[in-house]
């Protein structure tokens, strides 16, 4: 882009020869605003107090966490974490990158736009009594999900599946009334024969 | 130009016998004092309980502990450390000598006392005792900025170790490799809120690069390998290592590594090839190039490439706050600095330029100002060694991850070499404006109104009376983008200040540590009244370790830069913006530091050239004009063609 050329309305106001001062386009911001759902999957080392320094920089740049999922892997020194946020493309590349500045990240990957395999389970505890626990129980059956516990006033359903069919079966067995439900986080991996543990082994 | 009523005291003996005197019942001591030793005589001098009816009985005690300090010096080093075990605190001093520290700046308390007991046998080692730990961490800082090299610095457990996190702050804004050594109460007491327990690596976790809690003495060795590496390697910054005192106190066994393995800090530093022969392609096209010099050059040593570039593809060199003396001022292709406070005409040409070579900067808001409103023209090639700084404010075309100097080594041979003549208008049209922007604010009589010194006119003579070769260190602040705009700077990091998080209080303490860091070249402290009585402790730290810094004190009577924009933005409403002060040249002396005073554009230079020729440290108090502002001002949220300038009531004289 030349200055002389493009600028707009330069040439039709002879008054004003230079370059500048007339109407310059607004230099964009960083990114383009669509924000969606991300998932980043990080390898960190197992140390104490990883958890905190991730928490804490996610926190402190300002992104907002959905969930968090850290378990081990098969390398006793590294843990993976799976995290999912909403933001444009560029502030989540932003927030990958700020995750590289800490000494005990060793490997993150954003896997949203990539064919993976995800899920997570959920722990329902429904109402349900002899009037109506064989709807509880079909409902349940349609979602391949299963009962874990079952007392006289509710039941436990145990669901997996991705985000959307648990959010989906919960909004069913919302009308029974749910007394207690908790989530595991969505944990994810890439499908084929590539492997991000593989690629930090040293 | 003058001194106070008293004259110039030159050490704490001379002032406090003119002050203080002898008092009912001090006369034994007195008698004492007049057969110790000076150094002796010192310390008595300074005794809480000089002149009550206790005093004999203090200074005779603190006799007693004189002795026995001295006694334990006589004892063979070697025989001491002979005698007992290696402890963690030793595997602390062996690191730290192997890593080239040769001072560092620490305030003793309870959980650090083992180290303490054991620094004493390793003469390698310089500790400057500071009078506040937040002193300590900005010395740590001033010295890593003057020297390059890591600065040290180290306090104890609880209010030390939260004293230090205001440096430490500071250093990561800044990018400055200091290591921060906080001892901590025993590993078995962690969590209990035991005395002097504070959560400290929780504290300085998302202000550092990298910190550790370190419990076992086996692990101090790789810590501190990993440490220095980390706080000097890539991105500069500051590492903190929590200690605890079983961790200072226990046997160590373990050996000095000779490298260290970090899986996870692998810094990129040569840039892309192809990115950098996208730049070459991007300068060869520009008709209106600018270079936006930052930091990075100076910490990756590229200010000779930096003159490269710029004079074979006849680029104009603009800085930001701490890219200053990236490249002599005086080259004809130096803008000086740009953003908030900056050079008009460098800011114009930011504005007017179709390519933006920004080196080791990081689009800062005081630089860009309102971001769409920044360089609207311009196409911009970023080259930065960290990563998260590509795209983090500004939407760039051509990112290169490296480190400068590299970068530039590889860049330069790709760009064409263009002849003066092609830029002859362009570099004519930024002279033009030069001149103008270099004229109005400036006070060259050395008055500003009404006869009253003006600031820019002592920077300036500053700058003038030292050769261009001192390092002059900033506070925060007016004073601050004085010295940005007036000192002229020649030398490579002769120009330090705070820049990121904006500390006042740093100059002072910085200042110090610069000096220390290069005894070879003269050091200044340019200072407000505001931001010195925060750390003014440390002058007594000078007159201790007998560190020659000479300090000018720009007193206002202000929060200059608060009262600036009370004035500007707020409509005159200055709440809490006139601040009382001591009497500076009688606190100086009560230190023992010269002090001199100029309220006369006529005594400036006399009096600069009796602070340098004093032995020791100096204070000049500058009484400067109370409501001069500095101009141009970006307003917040404005950018950088919206610049206010000064409006002048009475011709400037």
């Amino acid at each position: 882009m030349s200055p002389t050329g493009s600028t707009p309305g330069g040439s039709a106001d002879p008054a004003h020869p230079a370059p500048v001062h007339t109407a310059p386009p607004a230099r964009a911001l960083p990114g383009n605003g669509q924000t969606h759902r991300h998932v980043l999957v990080t390898i960190v080392l197992n140390k104490p107090g990883v958890l905190n320094r991730v928490a804490s920089l996610m926190r402190a740049r300002n992104f907002n966490i959905e969930t968090l999922a850290v378990s081990h892997t098969d390398q006793p020194e590294v843990s993976r974490m799976t995290i999912t946020l909403r933001g444009d493309d560029v502030a989540v590349e932003q927030a990958a990158k700020q995750l590289y500045r800490l000494i005990d990240v060793l490997k993150v990957q954003d896997v949203t736009s990539e064919p993976t395999v995800e899920h997570e389970i959920a722990l329902i505890k429904v109402r349900a009594d002899d009037r109506n626990r064989g709807e509880v129980l079909t409902i349940a059956d349609m979602y391949k999900a299963k009962v874990v516990d079952l007392a006289t006033e509710s039941l436990i359903v145990e669901a997996t599946g991705t985000e959307a069919e648990v959010d989906a079966l919960i909004a069913l067995l919302r009308g029974f009334g749910i007394k207690e439900l908790v989530r595991s986080g969505t944990v994810v991996m890439s499908r084929g024969a590539g492997s991000i543990e593989e690629a930090v082994k040293r | 130009m003058g001194t106070t009523d008293d004259g110039p005291g030159r050490t704490p003996t001379a002032t406090s016998g003119q002050t203080r005197g002898p008092a009912p019942g001090a006369g034994t001591a007195g008698a004492g004092m007049a057969q110790a030793s000076s150094a002796e005589r010192r310390r008595i001098d300074h005794t809480p309980g000089a002149g009550s009816p206790s005093a004999e009985a203090i200074s005779a005690g603190r006799r007693e502990m004189l002795t026995d300090t001295r006694r334990l010096q006589i004892k063979s080093l070697a025989e001491r450390r002979a005698k007992r075990p290696r402890i963690g605190a030793d595997a602390v001093c062996e690191a730290l000598i192997r890593q080239g520290v040769e001072v560092f700046f620490g305030y003793p308390g309870g959980v650090v006392l083992p180290f303490y007991d054991v620094l004493g046998d390793y003469p390698e080692l310089r500790h400057i005792l500071v009078r506040h730990e937040q002193g300590g961490a900005h010395a740590a800082e001033g010295y890593a900025r003057a020297t390059g090299r890591v600065g040290v610095c180290l306090a104890t457990s609880g209010p030390g170790a939260t004293n230090l996190v205001t440096g430490i702050g500071n250093a990561m804004l800044d990018s400055i490799p200091i290591v921060a050594i906080t001892g901590n109460v025993v590993g078995s007491l962690l969590g209990k809120d035991a005395f002097q327990e504070i959560d400290i690596t929780g504290i300085t976790l998302p202000c550092t690069k990298h910190n550790y809690l370190v419990r076992d003495p086996d692990d101090i060795p790789r810590v501190f390998a990993e440490a220095f590496h980390i706080a000097r390697t890539g991105r500069p910054g500051p590492v903190h290592i929590d200690l605890t005192k079983d961790a200072l106190m226990g046997a160590c066994l373990a050996e000095h590594p000779d490298s260290v393995d970090l899986p996870g800090f692998k810094p990129t530093f040569e840039g892309h090839p192809r990115q950098i022969k996208l730049a070459a392609q991007e300068i060869a096209k520009a008709e209106r190039p600018v270079i936006l010099a930052g930091h990075g050059v100076l910490i990756a040593d590229a200010t000779e490439e930096l003159r490269e570039l710029a004079e074979k593809a006849q680029i104009p060199v603009a800085h930001t706050l701490l890219g200053i003396s990236a490249m002599d001022e005086t080259n004809p292709l130096s803008l000086g600095f740009v953003g908030m406070h900056g050079w008009k005409h460098a800011n114009k040409a930011i504005q007017s330029s179709d390519l933006l070579i920004a080196l080791g900067m990081r689009f800062d808001d005081r630089v860009t100002g309102h971001v769409p409103t920044f360089a609207p023209y311009a196409r911009i090639i970023h080259v930065d060694i960290d990563p998260a700084e590509i795209g983090k404010n500004v939407a760039v075309e051509i990112p290169i991850v490296g480190d400068v100097k590299r970068v530039l080594r590889a860049l330069i041979p790709q760009v064409e070499a263009v002849a003066p003549e092609r830029r002859a208008a362009y570099l004519a049209e930024i002279a033009g404006w030069r001149a103008e922007s270099e004229k109005t604010p400036w006070h060259g009589s050395g008055a500003w109104r009404n006869g009253q010194l003006s600031a820019d006119f002592v920077v300036s003579r500053i700058g003038e009376a030292t050769g261009h070769d001192a390092t002059l260190v900033a506070d925060v602040g007016q004073n601050q983008m004085w010295t940005a705009r007036y000192g002229g700077f020649r030398r490579p990091n002769s120009h330090i200040s705070s820049g990121g998080l904006g500390t006042m209080g740093y100059g002072l303490p910085a200042a110090m540590g610069a000096a220390v860091g290069r005894p070879d070249k003269e050091t200044w402290a340019i200072v407000g009244d505001g931001g010195l009585q925060m750390t003014v402790q440390e002058l007594m730290t000078l007159v201790q370790e007998h560190i020659p810094l000479r300090i000018a004190l720009l007193n206002n009577h202000k929060l200059g830069m608060v009262r600036q924009w009370q004035e500007l933005v707020y409509a005159g409403n200055y709440h809490s913006s006139h601040l009382l002060g001591p009497n500076w040249c009688k606190l100086a002396e009560a230190y023992g530091v010269a002090a001199f005073r100029a309220d006369q554009p006529g005594q400036v230079d006399a009096a600069i050239a009796s602070a340098r020729a004093v032995d020791g440290p100096a204070l000049i108090e500058f009484c400067i004009a109370e409501e001069q502002n500095v101009f141009p001002m970006m307003p917040a949220g404005k950018g950088l063609s919206d610049l206010l300038e000064e409006q002048f009531e009475e011709p400037n004289q």
